[in-house]
């Protein structure tokens, strides 16, 4: 589903580059760049340097988080759809989001890192998730914005990593990418009926809840070029193919056409098509509101933590009690 | 739950349709092979993806060294004439 470029942690101190080496790891770090350079994918038992390792599990453990905390705000409306059939997609796609959670999670665990870790991590709130999903869901229309805009960003942000060089998670991209498709195509169509064969009251809902993603969807692709400190080094590795403007563009440019069709405007007053360019100029930016969202002060995002803690804390029973079963059929074989 | 209480890695191996191989397709965590056959179905499967599945503990697969990628797949380069392109026949006769 989602990860908003997960370099935007820019901010945080870069690790791992202590300039201190041996002189195998060096030679090591040599063969380690040649490979990159040749276009080779790297598996988890390749040695590889520890920067790599380690901007590799946070990236793939936040956009992990990011699947599993994107199932709360659609959550709250799989009781509340209006129809059978729009509850059964739904829960269909709600699920598919747990599942790319699941595959990316084993992907940054192939690096090293315990499930346990990885989950600690966020429940403590030490590690980030994209901050998308600290805004709330208010109205149905919500739904289909979600699927439409906060789909179709990701979807740009995640065709390019099914190239990245560390090739478990760009296994996990493929399957996710496969499946990501049918999220955004089930929102615009939801958004579409409502715009087709709904009341007004129900059209003005599909434009308020475009009104409230719009600037969010497009923050997700993190803070411009010039602003993200580590995606220079990722380019360099592999680990990111396209810039966050360049994605972001390349999402701009396709939007404003799907919302002709719709028949909704974004609430961008400067959006113009650009003929020099061949693209759509668009307004500044909110960076402040972004980094606050980032920071912990969204809308919801205590509320989507508290809920994640909850759900682990209210299954541990089960966990035990698979485990205790477990145990118990092993000491019967072994008896 | 503590950390030695995680449950354990399986891997997941997936036969697209009958009469095709089994593929590696992902990994999951459960804690017996039941669980792990329910959970690689409900998580590798969700769209016809396949006809049957394996799983097996990862503990339990032997691999070969990366480092002895080089030693082991290497030599193989210059035996040419394992493959059949490398005998050049007659027209009359090559498409055997």
């Amino acid at each position: 589903m989602y990860t908003q470029a997960m370099d935007t942690m820019g901010r945080e101190p870069v690790e791992g580059n202590s300039g201190i080496r041996s002189a195998t790891d060096q030679r090591m770090e040599e063969a380690f760049e040649q490979r990159i350079d040749a276009g080779d994918f790297i598996e988890a038992k390749d040695w590889m340097p520890e920067h790599y390792r380690k901007t590799l599990v946070r990236q793939i453990s936040q956009h992990a988080h990011s699947e599993i905390v994107g199932m709360l705000p659609e959550g709250n409306w799989i009781s509340r759809a209006p129809t059978l059939k729009r509850k059964a997609i739904l829960l269909a796609k709600v699920q598919d989001e747990g599942g790319h959670g699941l595959y990316l999670y084993a992907a940054a665990e192939t690096l090293g890192t315990s499930r346990d870790q990885l989950l600690d991590a966020l429940h403590s709130g030490r590690a980030k998730y994209s901050s998308i999903f600290n805004y709330p869901t208010l109205n149905w229309a919500d739904i289909g914005t979600i699927g439409w805009l906060v789909d179709g960003a990701a979807i740009m942000n995640q065709v390019p990593i099914c190239r990245c060089s560390y090739a478990p998670y760009a296994r996990a991209m493929i399957r996710i990418c496969r499946e990501e498709s049918f999220h955004q195509r089930q929102g615009y169509d939801a958004l579409l009926t409502m715009m087709t064969k709904g009341t007004p009251a129900q059209r003005a809902m599909v434009q308020d809840a475009v009104n409230r993603w719009w600037w969010p969807s497009v923050m997700m692709f993190g803070p411009p070029d010039d602003q993200s400190p580590n995606s220079a080094q990722s380019m360099r590795w592999g680990i990111k193919r396209v810039s966050n403007d360049a994605l972001r563009q390349k999402f701009i440019d396709a939007t404003v056409e799907q919302a002709k069709v719709l028949g909704v405007t974004l609430p961008d007053p400067d959006l113009r098509w650009n003929e020099t360019r061949q693209s759509y100029d668009h307004g500044a930016i909110d960076w402040s509101e972004f980094w606050a969202v980032v920071g912990g002060d969204g809308a919801c995002n205590r509320e989507r933590l508290a809920a994640r803690v909850q759900a682990w804390e209210d299954g541990q029973w089960v966990r035990e009690a698979a485990v205790a079963h477990a145990r118990k059929h092993d000491l019967k074989e072994a008896a | 739950m503590t950390h030695t209480d995680e449950w354990p890695l399986w891997e997941v191996f997936v036969r697209s349709k009958a009469g095709l191989d089994h593929k590696h397709c992902g990994s999951l965590h459960a804690t017996d092979a039941k669980l792990a056959v329910q959970l690689a179905r409900d998580v590798y499967t969700r769209r016809q993806e396949g006809v049957s599945v394996w799983v097996v503990r990862s503990d339990q697969i032997v691999a070969s060294d990366p480092a002895d990628k080089g030693m082991n797949f290497d030599p193989m380069e210059d035996k040419v004439y394992r493959h059949p392109t490398f005998y050049e026949l007659p027209a009359a006769v090559d498409h055997m």
